[in-house]
């Protein structure tokens, strides 16, 4: 594709966010997009314009890009949300205070990563295999039509999330609120929003000083454990020691939300892919070995990730061979850039068998997706268990009949129904 | 095949470990990745240029020996 080429086709008011005709397809515009405007120009709900990227290449490197991180409020990037409807995932509030760039980022996330590593992930296994088991009896028992999303999908990551955090998973209605107006960009007011922020800070604050005082086996008590012994030894909070107690809230909000709506979307949706063409789940019920590669290409394959990353440009940058001014704000389509034919061999297939296959659904460089170990070992538990529990399991209406969830920051349906 | 990697560009996200569990582990205490073996056996080839491929930092290196 010529430079004059891509230069001649503008995209006529490109709205984000896009969908496809149905819950499972991808937008139409990706693809003409990638091929003829790979930097393009897009509005974002507040009105305001970021510039929209959905090239392999393109995205891949500019996520991992040091010089380059999510906006905060401190930055004049493009705001997502109309005024006051965005949550603080979306506005990048100071409500929470997790550092986010350069060397603090780096120390927070190596003190914080450590508790999410791979052979740990794998220790949790078994205990997520009972738990899967008991939600899918706790569904075959209440009999078909079921909701997927419901019985399986929402709360086995939540119940994972509590027990790392030491919460109790019966607040997690409370949570769930919570975590919805965090990643809000125009489900609720500005009112509602603020409640729910101030509840969730108090909420969690209270969280940290009781662990603080009775500490138990979880990772909050840890952390507060080492961030007492350390941060006396360094400067201050975020410099060189340990944690303070609003980077110890800000944790654990963050973790919360991470853990709630992301894996359980990301269960509905898997399951749906792989049942909206059955052959899929007969080819994962003829040979379970292929769990692994399916759980990576449903990562890959899912078209309803949300709104992608948002990175701000504080100098000028060249992307795709166009000049990108400092000062503009720039919006990372993982699920264009993993349907890029660039990138990946009959990019449009769902081939379980897929190795490998460097997906950017959890982004790539120093921030991305700090629970992926997490994230990727709960969807191989789901589905071993499905395949083994349910193997008659079907969609129970036309896959053209699922309903995407709307108004946050991350995509998902809004229920999952199944028959088996 | 020889094998290295970089530790100040690992962001710990373990998808090596999973990968190829004989060849890469993870530090206990910032869960950033190690090296098991710098020279991988043959039957381990294919999946650490999977870890490679797949590393979300570029952290890691794979020289063919021969």
């Amino acid at each position: 594709m010529t430079d004059q080429a891509e230069r001649s086709y503008a995209p006529p008011s490109l709205q984000l966010p896009l969908s496809g005709d149905t819950a499972l397809d991808p937008p139409a515009e990706w693809e003409e997009l990638r091929a003829r405007c790979p930097v393009a120009h897009a509005t974002l709900p507040s009105g305001d314009t970021a510039v929209y990227l959905t090239r392999y290449d393109d995205v891949r490197a500019l996520l991992s890009d040091p010089r380059f991180v999510r906006p905060t409020e401190r930055d004049n990037a493009a705001r997502v949300a109309p005024e006051g409807m965005g949550g603080a995932a979306v506005t990048g509030s100071a409500a929470v205070s997790i550092p986010d760039r350069g060397a603090p980022h780096q120390r927070w996330r190596r003190r914080v990563g450590r508790y999410f590593t791979a052979k740990r992930m794998t220790a949790l296994r078994p205990g997520m295999t009972r738990l899967a088991e008991d939600l899918i009896d706790a569904m075959l028992a209440d009999g078909a039509p079921a909701d997927l999303r419901a019985s399986l999908g929402f709360p086995f990551p939540v119940y994972v999330i509590c027990d790392l955090l030491g919460v109790p998973a019966e607040d997690r209605e409370r949570f769930s609120h919570w975590s919805d107006s965090f990643l809000s960009v125009t489900r609720y007011t500005a009112d509602e929003i603020r409640t729910a922020q101030q509840e969730f800070v108090a909420y969690m604050s209270g969280h940290v000083a009781a662990k603080r005082a009775e500490p138990a086996d979880d990772l909050l008590s840890t952390l507060i454990a080492e961030s007492e012994t350390e941060v006396g030894e360094g400067s201050e909070g975020s410099d060189g020691g340990g944690l303070s107690h609003d980077e110890l809230v800000a944790t654990g909000m963050g973790l919360l939300v991470a853990g709630h709506e992301t894996t359980a979307n990301m269960i509905g949706k898997m399951v749906s892919m792989l049942l909206c063409d059955r052959s899929r789940w007969e080819r994962l019920l003829a040979d379970p070995s292929l769990v692994r590669s399916a759980v990576e290409e449903s990562l890959r394959f899912d078209t309803n990730l949300g709104f992608g990353l948002r990175r701000y440009i504080g100098e000028d940058v060249e992307i795709g061979g166009h000049v990108v001014p400092a000062g503009s704000t720039v919006v990372c389509s993982m699920p264009a850039a993993n349907r890029d034919e660039r990138a990946f061999d009959g990019a449009d297939t769902m081939d379980l068998a897929r190795t490998p296959n460097p997906h950017l659904t959890f982004g790539v460089g120093p921030h991305s997706c700090l629970g992926q170990a997490l994230a990727r070992t709960e969807l191989q538990v789901v589905l071993e268990t499905l395949l083994t529990r349910v193997p008659t399991l079907r969609l129970a209406v036309p896959a053209d009949e699922l309903r995407r969830t709307e108004g946050l920051l991350v995509g998902g349906l809004r229920e999952v129904p199944v028959r088996w | 095949m020889k094998l290295t990697v970089d530790q100040d560009k690992c962001c710990g996200a373990g998808a090596c470990v999973l990968s190829a569990p004989e060849v890469f582990d993870q530090r206990d205490e910032d869960g950033i990745v190690t090296l098991l073996t710098s020279e991988p056996a043959p039957e381990q080839h294919a999946a650490v240029h999977e870890a490679a491929a797949v590393c979300p930092t570029a952290a890691i290196h794979v020289t063919e020996t021969d």
